[in-house]
Protein backbone atom coordinates (compact mmCIF):
# COMPACT_ATOMS: atom_id res chain seq x y z
CA UNK A 1 0.00 0.00 0.00
CA UNK A 2 1.33 4.12 -0.57
CA UNK A 3 1.42 5.89 2.35
CA UNK A 4 0.13 9.55 2.27
CA UNK A 5 -1.86 11.91 4.15
CA UNK A 6 -4.98 10.67 2.64
CA UNK A 7 -4.10 7.09 3.45
CA UNK A 8 -3.56 8.41 7.23
CA UNK A 9 -7.06 10.50 6.94
CA UNK A 10 -8.61 7.23 6.09
CA UNK A 11 -7.21 5.00 8.62
CA UNK A 12 -7.95 7.40 11.04
CA UNK A 13 -11.51 7.74 9.80
CA UNK A 14 -12.08 4.10 10.03
CA UNK A 15 -10.29 4.22 13.69
CA UNK A 16 -7.48 2.58 12.38
CA UNK A 17 -8.32 -0.89 11.65
CA UNK A 18 -7.87 -0.91 7.79
CA UNK A 19 -3.76 -0.99 8.12
CA UNK A 20 -2.27 -3.27 6.30
CA UNK A 21 0.99 -5.55 7.12
CA UNK A 22 3.61 -3.04 6.19
CA UNK A 23 5.71 -5.62 4.51
CA UNK A 24 4.88 -9.76 3.39
CA UNK A 25 6.50 -11.55 5.43
CA UNK A 26 7.27 -14.53 3.02
CA UNK A 27 7.92 -18.27 3.05
CA UNK A 28 11.18 -19.95 1.28
CA UNK A 29 10.32 -20.79 -2.42
CA UNK A 30 13.29 -23.40 -4.08
CA UNK A 31 15.08 -21.20 -5.90
CA UNK A 32 15.78 -17.42 -6.04
CA UNK A 33 17.94 -15.34 -8.13
CA UNK A 34 20.02 -14.05 -5.76
CA UNK A 35 19.95 -15.25 -1.52
CA UNK A 36 20.98 -12.27 0.86
CA UNK A 37 22.06 -13.52 4.15
CA UNK A 38 21.00 -11.19 7.29
CA UNK A 39 17.57 -9.10 7.06
CA UNK A 40 19.23 -5.90 8.77
CA UNK A 41 19.10 -2.40 7.18
CA UNK A 42 22.17 -3.59 4.92
CA UNK A 43 21.19 -7.13 3.87
CA UNK A 44 17.17 -5.29 3.27
CA UNK A 45 18.56 -2.14 1.72
CA UNK A 46 20.59 -4.75 -0.66
CA UNK A 47 17.37 -6.45 -1.63
CA UNK A 48 15.50 -2.97 -2.32
CA UNK A 49 18.44 -1.86 -4.59
CA UNK A 50 18.81 -4.86 -6.09
CA UNK A 51 15.10 -5.03 -7.23
CA UNK A 52 14.96 -1.02 -7.83
CA UNK A 53 17.85 -0.13 -9.82
CA UNK A 54 19.39 -3.32 -11.54
CA UNK A 55 15.64 -5.06 -12.33
CA UNK A 56 16.63 -8.14 -9.79
CA UNK A 57 13.49 -9.19 -8.24
CA UNK A 58 13.72 -12.71 -7.43
CA UNK A 59 15.24 -12.18 -4.33
CA UNK A 60 15.16 -13.41 -0.94
CA UNK A 61 16.51 -11.80 2.36
CA UNK A 62 17.07 -14.67 4.85
CA UNK A 63 17.01 -13.63 8.88
CA UNK A 64 17.93 -15.89 11.35
CA UNK A 65 15.97 -13.92 14.00
CA UNK A 66 13.31 -10.74 12.87
CA UNK A 67 14.11 -8.61 11.14
CA UNK A 68 16.27 -5.53 12.25
CA UNK A 69 16.90 -7.46 15.58
CA UNK A 70 20.13 -7.20 15.09
CA UNK A 71 22.24 -4.41 15.09
CA UNK A 72 20.09 -2.25 13.16
CA UNK A 73 18.04 -1.73 16.41
CA UNK A 74 20.90 -1.30 18.74
CA UNK A 75 22.74 1.86 17.35
CA UNK A 76 22.86 4.96 18.13
CA UNK A 77 21.00 6.27 14.52
CA UNK A 78 23.79 8.67 13.83
CA UNK A 79 24.25 9.43 10.22
CA UNK A 80 27.16 11.63 8.92
CA UNK A 81 29.96 11.78 6.08
CA UNK A 82 32.93 13.45 7.51
CA UNK A 83 35.33 11.44 6.84
CA UNK A 84 38.77 12.03 5.74
CA UNK A 85 40.69 9.09 3.73
CA UNK A 86 40.44 8.49 0.11
CA UNK A 87 37.84 5.34 -0.15
CA UNK A 88 35.34 6.54 2.70
CA UNK A 89 35.13 9.97 2.12
CA UNK A 90 32.93 9.45 -1.26
CA UNK A 91 31.50 6.18 0.01
CA UNK A 92 29.82 7.97 2.88
CA UNK A 93 28.97 11.33 1.13
CA UNK A 94 27.38 8.86 -1.50
CA UNK A 95 25.38 7.04 1.45
CA UNK A 96 24.30 11.08 2.84
CA UNK A 97 22.84 11.79 -0.68
CA UNK A 98 20.77 8.57 -0.30
CA UNK A 99 19.42 9.11 2.87
CA UNK A 100 18.41 12.73 1.92
CA UNK A 101 16.02 10.98 -0.59
CA UNK A 102 15.44 8.19 1.11
CA UNK A 103 11.59 8.73 2.55
CA UNK A 104 10.54 9.34 -1.07
CA UNK A 105 12.33 6.52 -2.58
CA UNK A 106 10.52 4.46 -0.25
CA UNK A 107 7.55 5.94 0.94
CA UNK A 108 8.19 5.09 4.40
CA UNK A 109 8.75 7.76 6.74
CA UNK A 110 12.55 7.28 8.38
CA UNK A 111 12.30 10.53 10.60
CA UNK A 112 15.28 11.72 9.21
CA UNK A 113 16.81 14.78 10.69
CA UNK A 114 19.40 16.63 9.80
CA UNK A 115 20.31 18.19 12.65
CA UNK A 116 23.96 18.67 12.26
CA UNK A 117 27.09 16.79 13.76
CA UNK A 118 29.67 18.40 15.27
CA UNK A 119 33.34 16.88 16.51
CA UNK A 120 34.40 18.44 19.52
CA UNK A 121 38.57 19.86 19.29
CA UNK A 122 40.13 20.36 22.38
CA UNK A 123 43.65 22.22 21.33
CA UNK A 124 45.60 23.91 18.65
CA UNK A 125 46.98 20.26 17.13
CA UNK A 126 43.51 18.87 17.09
CA UNK A 127 41.72 21.94 15.88
CA UNK A 128 44.37 21.86 12.92
CA UNK A 129 43.79 18.08 12.09
CA UNK A 130 39.95 18.88 12.16
CA UNK A 131 40.44 21.91 9.77
CA UNK A 132 42.66 19.80 7.53
CA UNK A 133 39.07 16.73 7.42
CA UNK A 134 36.79 19.89 6.82
CA UNK A 135 38.67 20.88 3.86
CA UNK A 136 38.85 17.30 2.69
CA UNK A 137 35.49 17.03 2.99
CA UNK A 138 35.02 20.24 1.39
CA UNK A 139 37.21 19.57 -1.72
CA UNK A 140 34.91 16.52 -1.97
CA UNK A 141 31.28 18.42 -2.29
CA UNK A 142 30.87 17.70 1.07
CA UNK A 143 29.39 20.47 3.42
CA UNK A 144 32.06 21.03 6.93
CA UNK A 145 32.14 24.22 9.13
CA UNK A 146 34.95 24.81 11.62
CA UNK A 147 33.54 26.50 14.74
CA UNK A 148 35.00 28.36 16.93
CA UNK A 149 34.66 28.31 20.60
CA UNK A 150 31.89 31.43 20.36
CA UNK A 151 29.85 29.88 18.01
CA UNK A 152 29.97 26.47 19.71
CA UNK A 153 28.74 28.87 23.13
CA UNK A 154 25.63 30.37 21.38
CA UNK A 155 24.61 26.41 19.75
CA UNK A 156 25.47 24.43 23.24
CA UNK A 157 26.02 27.31 26.17
CA UNK A 158 26.05 24.23 28.44
CA UNK A 159 29.26 22.70 27.71
CA UNK A 160 31.69 22.66 30.35
CA UNK A 161 34.32 24.85 28.18
CA UNK A 162 36.34 25.31 30.82
CA UNK A 163 37.33 21.78 31.73
CA UNK A 164 40.45 21.33 33.07
CA UNK A 165 41.91 18.44 30.89
CA UNK A 166 40.27 19.68 27.46
CA UNK A 167 38.68 22.91 27.66
CA UNK A 168 36.10 23.44 24.83
CA UNK A 169 38.18 25.27 22.21
CA UNK A 170 35.33 24.22 19.32
CA UNK A 171 34.47 22.21 16.75
CA UNK A 172 34.09 20.45 13.04
CA UNK A 173 30.20 20.29 12.05
CA UNK A 174 28.73 18.71 9.57
CA UNK A 175 25.02 20.55 9.42
CA UNK A 176 23.63 17.86 6.79
CA UNK A 177 24.53 14.92 9.41
CA UNK A 178 22.53 14.41 11.97
CA UNK A 179 19.82 11.24 13.14
CA UNK A 180 17.19 8.46 11.49
CA UNK A 181 15.18 6.36 13.04
CA UNK A 182 16.43 3.01 12.96
CA UNK A 183 13.77 1.01 13.20
CA UNK A 184 11.77 2.85 10.61
CA UNK A 185 15.25 2.25 7.97
CA UNK A 186 14.45 -1.14 8.43
CA UNK A 187 10.82 -1.47 8.28
CA UNK A 188 11.57 1.36 5.13
CA UNK A 189 13.47 -1.10 3.21
CA UNK A 190 10.95 -4.09 4.43
CA UNK A 191 8.12 -2.42 2.92
CA UNK A 192 9.51 -1.12 -0.42
CA UNK A 193 11.32 -4.03 -1.16
CA UNK A 194 7.98 -6.43 -0.74
CA UNK A 195 6.40 -4.22 -3.06
CA UNK A 196 8.75 -4.80 -5.92
CA UNK A 197 8.60 -8.66 -4.84
CA UNK A 198 11.49 -9.85 -2.91
CA UNK A 199 11.32 -12.53 -0.16
CA UNK A 200 11.61 -11.42 3.20
CA UNK A 201 12.26 -14.52 5.29
CA UNK A 202 12.14 -14.83 9.02
CA UNK A 203 13.35 -16.94 11.48
CA UNK A 204 15.35 -18.74 8.43
CA UNK A 205 18.67 -19.12 9.83
CA UNK A 206 21.62 -20.48 6.91
CA UNK A 207 23.54 -23.77 8.29
CA UNK A 208 25.98 -23.84 5.39
CA UNK A 209 26.59 -23.47 1.67
CA UNK A 210 25.73 -26.04 -1.07
CA UNK A 211 28.46 -26.02 -3.51
CA UNK A 212 29.21 -27.77 -6.90
CA UNK A 213 32.38 -29.52 -7.97
CA UNK A 214 33.96 -26.42 -8.76
CA UNK A 215 33.51 -25.17 -5.69
CA UNK A 216 30.60 -22.57 -6.76
CA UNK A 217 28.09 -21.64 -4.51
CA UNK A 218 24.74 -23.37 -5.63
CA UNK A 219 22.89 -22.28 -2.76
CA UNK A 220 22.29 -21.95 0.62
CA UNK A 221 21.22 -25.23 3.35
CA UNK A 222 18.86 -23.32 5.84
CA UNK A 223 16.97 -24.08 9.36
CA UNK A 224 13.36 -23.88 6.55
CA UNK A 225 15.25 -26.71 3.94
CA UNK A 226 17.48 -25.91 1.12
CA UNK A 227 17.53 -22.80 -1.16
CA UNK A 228 18.86 -22.90 -4.38
CA UNK A 229 20.34 -19.64 -5.89
CA UNK A 230 23.56 -18.75 -8.16
CA UNK A 231 24.20 -15.68 -6.07
CA UNK A 232 25.02 -15.12 -2.29
CA UNK A 233 25.03 -11.62 -0.89
CA UNK A 234 26.18 -11.65 3.05
CA UNK A 235 24.97 -9.07 5.38
CA UNK A 236 25.85 -10.14 8.59
CA UNK A 237 27.75 -8.12 10.42
CA UNK A 238 28.55 -9.31 13.98
CA UNK A 239 28.88 -13.01 12.62
CA UNK A 240 30.70 -12.41 9.29
CA UNK A 241 33.44 -14.70 10.77
CA UNK A 242 30.91 -17.18 11.71
CA UNK A 243 29.02 -17.23 8.27
CA UNK A 244 32.21 -17.18 6.46
CA UNK A 245 33.76 -19.77 8.20
CA UNK A 246 30.51 -22.10 6.37
CA UNK A 247 31.99 -21.65 3.06
CA UNK A 248 35.87 -22.24 4.74
CA UNK A 249 36.68 -18.34 5.10
CA UNK A 250 38.79 -16.83 7.57
CA UNK A 251 38.18 -12.99 7.71
CA UNK A 252 40.67 -9.97 8.93
CA UNK A 253 37.47 -9.55 11.26
CA UNK A 254 37.30 -10.07 14.86
CA UNK A 255 33.53 -9.11 16.67
CA UNK A 256 33.60 -7.08 19.86
CA UNK A 257 30.53 -5.84 22.05
CA UNK A 258 30.05 -1.97 21.81
CA UNK A 259 27.96 -0.62 24.43
CA UNK A 260 24.69 2.35 23.97
CA UNK A 261 23.05 3.83 26.66
CA UNK A 262 19.35 6.30 26.89
CA UNK A 263 18.64 7.90 29.45
CA UNK A 264 14.71 9.03 30.73
CA UNK A 265 13.10 11.25 28.30
CA UNK A 266 13.78 15.05 29.12
CA UNK A 267 12.29 18.44 27.86
CA UNK A 268 14.49 19.43 24.34
CA UNK A 269 18.13 19.88 25.65
CA UNK A 270 20.74 19.23 22.85
CA UNK A 271 20.11 20.76 19.25
CA UNK A 272 22.75 18.62 17.28
CA UNK A 273 24.69 15.19 17.43
CA UNK A 274 27.80 15.77 19.64
CA UNK A 275 31.19 13.56 19.98
CA UNK A 276 33.46 14.17 22.60
CA UNK A 277 36.23 11.84 20.82
CA UNK A 278 39.30 12.92 23.68
CA UNK A 279 36.70 11.95 26.66
CA UNK A 280 35.17 8.95 24.54
CA UNK A 281 31.48 10.27 24.42
CA UNK A 282 29.29 11.03 21.98
CA UNK A 283 25.03 11.91 21.95
CA UNK A 284 22.13 12.79 20.61
CA UNK A 285 18.51 13.35 22.14
CA UNK A 286 15.96 11.44 20.64
CA UNK A 287 12.72 12.62 19.34
CA UNK A 288 11.04 11.19 22.56
CA UNK A 289 13.42 12.80 24.73
CA UNK A 290 15.61 10.52 26.02
CA UNK A 291 19.92 11.41 25.79
CA UNK A 292 20.89 8.42 23.33
CA UNK A 293 24.81 8.31 24.24
CA UNK A 294 27.89 5.81 23.88
CA UNK A 295 31.40 5.80 23.95
CA UNK A 296 33.89 3.30 22.53
CA UNK A 297 33.55 -1.02 22.50
CA UNK A 298 34.71 -2.81 25.80
CA UNK A 299 37.94 -3.82 23.63
CA UNK A 300 37.92 -7.91 23.83
CA UNK A 301 36.25 -10.05 21.83
CA UNK A 302 33.18 -11.33 22.56
CA UNK A 303 29.76 -12.46 20.83
CA UNK A 304 27.72 -11.75 24.12
CA UNK A 305 25.83 -8.75 23.00
CA UNK A 306 26.19 -7.17 25.94
CA UNK A 307 28.96 -5.62 28.11
CA UNK A 308 30.77 -4.86 31.56
CA UNK A 309 30.61 -1.95 33.80
CA UNK A 310 34.55 -0.63 33.31
CA UNK A 311 32.92 1.11 30.15
CA UNK A 312 29.83 2.17 31.87
CA UNK A 313 32.02 4.45 33.96
CA UNK A 314 34.12 5.30 31.47
CA UNK A 315 31.30 6.45 28.98
CA UNK A 316 29.46 8.55 31.98
CA UNK A 317 32.64 10.19 33.33
CA UNK A 318 33.24 11.36 29.71
CA UNK A 319 29.14 12.79 30.15
CA UNK A 320 29.76 14.51 33.16
CA UNK A 321 32.75 15.62 32.13
CA UNK A 322 31.61 17.41 28.99
CA UNK A 323 27.77 18.34 30.33
CA UNK A 324 27.86 18.29 34.46
CA UNK A 325 24.39 19.18 34.29
CA UNK A 326 23.57 15.44 32.81
CA UNK A 327 24.39 13.93 35.75
CA UNK A 328 20.79 14.96 37.12
CA UNK A 329 19.53 12.53 34.42
CA UNK A 330 18.75 9.24 35.39
CA UNK A 331 20.36 6.31 32.72
CA UNK A 332 16.91 4.52 31.42
CA UNK A 333 18.14 1.61 29.55
CA UNK A 334 21.83 -0.06 28.38
CA UNK A 335 22.33 -2.84 25.91
CA UNK A 336 25.07 -3.71 23.06
CA UNK A 337 25.54 -5.20 19.72
CA UNK A 338 28.25 -6.98 18.20
CA UNK A 339 30.56 -5.21 15.88
CA UNK A 340 32.38 -6.28 12.86
CA UNK A 341 36.17 -4.96 13.73
CA UNK A 342 38.07 -4.85 10.38
CA UNK A 343 41.75 -4.56 10.73
CA UNK A 344 41.35 -1.23 9.43
CA UNK A 345 38.41 0.30 10.75
CA UNK A 346 37.27 0.47 7.20
CA UNK A 347 34.48 -1.98 5.74
CA UNK A 348 34.78 -4.44 3.03
CA UNK A 349 32.40 -5.01 0.63
CA UNK A 350 33.97 -7.23 -2.67
CA UNK A 351 33.61 -10.72 -4.07
CA UNK A 352 34.80 -13.06 -2.15
CA UNK A 353 37.34 -16.29 -3.08
CA UNK A 354 34.94 -18.38 -3.20
CA UNK A 355 32.50 -17.99 -6.44
CA UNK A 356 29.25 -16.83 -6.15
CA UNK A 357 29.53 -15.57 -2.63
CA UNK A 358 29.58 -11.57 -1.87
CA UNK A 359 30.67 -9.99 1.43
CA UNK A 360 29.63 -7.37 3.15
CA UNK A 361 31.26 -7.41 6.21
CA UNK A 362 33.91 -5.67 8.64
CA UNK A 363 31.86 -2.19 9.07
CA UNK A 364 33.01 -1.79 12.75
CA UNK A 365 31.15 0.39 14.84
CA UNK A 366 29.85 2.74 11.92
CA UNK A 367 27.60 0.54 9.86
CA UNK A 368 24.02 2.63 10.67
CA UNK A 369 24.85 5.75 8.34
CA UNK A 370 26.52 3.39 5.72
CA UNK A 371 22.94 1.68 5.35
CA UNK A 372 21.76 2.84 1.84
CA UNK A 373 25.06 3.15 0.02
CA UNK A 374 26.54 -0.07 1.29
CA UNK A 375 22.33 -1.81 0.12
CA UNK A 376 23.56 0.60 -3.31
CA UNK A 377 27.00 -0.55 -3.84
CA UNK A 378 26.38 -4.28 -2.56
CA UNK A 379 23.36 -4.56 -4.98
CA UNK A 380 25.76 -3.17 -7.58
CA UNK A 381 28.93 -5.60 -7.16
CA UNK A 382 25.98 -8.59 -6.82
CA UNK A 383 24.44 -7.28 -9.77
CA UNK A 384 27.27 -6.47 -12.07
CA UNK A 385 30.13 -8.65 -10.61
CA UNK A 386 32.26 -5.41 -10.31
CA UNK A 387 32.88 -2.77 -7.86
CA UNK A 388 30.85 0.40 -7.66
CA UNK A 389 33.52 3.32 -8.22
CA UNK A 390 32.68 4.59 -4.61
CA UNK A 391 33.48 1.10 -2.99
CA UNK A 392 36.38 0.35 -5.40
CA UNK A 393 38.95 0.64 -2.27
CA UNK A 394 36.81 -1.53 0.07
CA UNK A 395 38.47 -4.95 -1.09
CA UNK A 396 39.05 -8.17 0.42
CA UNK A 397 42.50 -7.88 -0.57
CA UNK A 398 43.39 -4.64 0.46
CA UNK A 399 45.44 -6.11 3.88
CA UNK A 400 47.55 -8.19 1.59
CA UNK A 401 48.46 -5.46 -0.88
CA UNK A 402 48.97 -3.17 2.25
CA UNK A 403 46.02 -0.49 0.97
CA UNK A 404 44.94 -0.70 4.04
CA UNK A 405 42.07 2.53 5.10
CA UNK A 406 42.99 3.45 8.92
CA UNK A 407 41.44 6.41 9.73
CA UNK A 408 42.63 5.88 12.89
CA UNK A 409 45.89 5.15 12.22
CA UNK A 410 45.78 2.37 14.60
CA UNK A 411 47.06 -0.66 12.68
CA UNK A 412 46.22 -4.35 12.61
CA UNK A 413 44.77 -4.12 15.98
CA UNK A 414 40.99 -4.18 15.77
CA UNK A 415 39.98 -3.23 19.29
CA UNK A 416 41.53 0.01 19.26
CA UNK A 417 39.78 1.33 16.05
CA UNK B 1 33.77 -9.53 33.78
CA UNK B 2 36.28 -10.21 36.77
CA UNK B 3 39.78 -11.47 36.40
CA UNK B 4 41.61 -13.87 39.03
CA UNK B 5 45.23 -12.85 38.53
CA UNK B 6 47.74 -15.33 39.94
CA UNK B 7 49.80 -12.59 41.53
CA UNK B 8 47.67 -10.12 42.86
CA UNK B 9 43.75 -12.19 43.24
CA UNK B 10 40.37 -11.09 41.83
CA UNK B 11 40.70 -7.64 40.49
CA UNK B 12 38.20 -5.30 38.05
CA UNK B 13 38.35 -5.40 34.29
CA UNK B 14 39.71 -2.07 34.02
CA UNK B 15 42.84 -3.48 35.64
CA UNK B 16 43.45 -5.34 32.41
CA UNK B 17 44.69 -4.52 28.57
CA UNK B 18 43.49 -6.68 26.26
CA UNK B 19 46.08 -7.85 23.32
CA UNK B 20 43.87 -10.67 21.41
CA UNK B 21 43.76 -14.17 20.73
CA UNK B 22 46.82 -16.15 21.80
CA UNK B 23 46.74 -18.67 18.91
CA UNK B 24 48.37 -17.00 16.35
CA UNK B 25 52.28 -17.55 16.39
CA UNK B 26 54.90 -15.08 14.93
CA UNK B 27 56.22 -16.81 11.60
CA UNK B 28 59.88 -17.69 11.07
CA UNK B 29 62.13 -14.29 9.53
CA UNK B 30 62.01 -16.43 6.42
CA UNK B 31 58.57 -17.85 5.98
CA UNK B 32 56.65 -16.22 3.13
CA UNK B 33 53.92 -13.40 2.38
CA UNK B 34 51.35 -15.85 2.77
CA UNK B 35 52.45 -16.46 6.52
CA UNK B 36 53.00 -13.02 7.62
CA UNK B 37 49.73 -11.67 6.03
CA UNK B 38 47.85 -14.40 7.70
CA UNK B 39 49.89 -14.22 11.24
CA UNK B 40 49.36 -10.00 11.04
CA UNK B 41 45.64 -9.85 9.87
CA UNK B 42 43.59 -13.39 9.86
CA UNK B 43 41.96 -14.46 12.57
CA UNK B 44 39.71 -17.26 13.69
CA UNK B 45 37.26 -15.29 15.26
CA UNK B 46 36.20 -17.98 18.06
CA UNK B 47 32.53 -18.01 19.15
CA UNK B 48 33.03 -20.26 22.19
CA UNK B 49 36.10 -20.83 24.22
CA UNK B 50 39.05 -18.86 23.33
CA UNK B 51 42.61 -18.93 24.47
CA UNK B 52 44.08 -14.82 24.80
CA UNK B 53 46.61 -12.12 26.20
CA UNK B 54 45.57 -10.20 28.90
CA UNK B 55 47.75 -7.17 30.37
CA UNK B 56 47.46 -6.34 34.20
CA UNK B 57 48.80 -2.87 33.56
CA UNK B 58 46.59 -1.98 36.98
CA UNK B 59 48.37 -4.89 39.26
CA UNK B 60 51.95 -6.75 38.77
CA UNK B 61 51.96 -5.58 35.27
CA UNK B 62 52.47 -9.32 33.77
CA UNK B 63 51.01 -11.02 30.88
CA UNK B 64 48.43 -13.60 31.56
CA UNK B 65 47.30 -16.08 29.43
CA UNK B 66 42.88 -16.21 29.76
CA UNK B 67 40.93 -19.13 28.92
CA UNK B 68 37.12 -17.35 28.29
CA UNK B 69 33.72 -18.26 26.27
CA UNK B 70 33.35 -15.37 23.80
CA UNK B 71 29.66 -16.02 24.12
CA UNK B 72 29.39 -15.80 27.73
CA UNK B 73 32.31 -14.53 29.12
CA UNK B 74 32.95 -16.82 31.27
CA UNK B 75 36.81 -17.47 32.32
CA UNK B 76 37.93 -21.27 32.97
CA UNK B 77 41.50 -20.29 33.72
CA UNK B 78 44.20 -17.89 34.07
CA UNK B 79 47.97 -18.31 33.99
CA UNK B 80 50.58 -16.46 33.44
CA UNK B 81 52.35 -16.37 30.33
CA UNK B 82 56.03 -14.73 29.25
CA UNK B 83 54.71 -11.89 27.88
CA UNK B 84 52.88 -11.70 24.86
CA UNK B 85 55.83 -10.77 22.56
CA UNK B 86 57.78 -13.90 23.72
CA UNK B 87 54.67 -16.28 23.84
CA UNK B 88 53.79 -15.06 20.29
CA UNK B 89 57.37 -17.04 19.15
CA UNK B 90 56.71 -19.56 21.09
CA UNK B 91 59.09 -18.94 24.12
Amino acid sequence: MKYSIFSLARAALSGHKTWKPTWRDAAPKDRYDVVIIGGGGHGLATAWFLASEFGIRNVAVLEKGWIGSGNAGRNTTIIRSNYGLPGNTGFYELSMKLWERMEQDLNYNAMVSQRGVINLYHSDAQRDAFARRGNTMRINGIDADLLDQAALRKLMPFLNFDNARFPVQGGLLQRRGGTARHDAVVWGYAHAASELGVDIIQNCEVTGFVRDANGKVTGVETSRGKIGTGKVGMAVAGSSSRVAAMAGLRLPIESHVLQAFVSEAIKPLLPNVMTFGAGHFYVSQSDKGGLVFGGDIDGYNSYAQRGNLPVVEDVCEGGMALIPMIGRVRLLRQWGGIMDMSMDGSPIIDKSPVEGLYLNAGWCYGGFKATPGSGFVFAHLIAQDQSHKEAARFRLDRFRRGAMIDEKGQGAQPNLH
Amino acid sequence: MRIVCPFCGERELGEYTYLGDAKPQRPAADAGEDAVYDYVYLRDNIAGVMSEHWYHGGGCRAWLKVTRNTLTHEISAVEPTAGAGAAKVGV
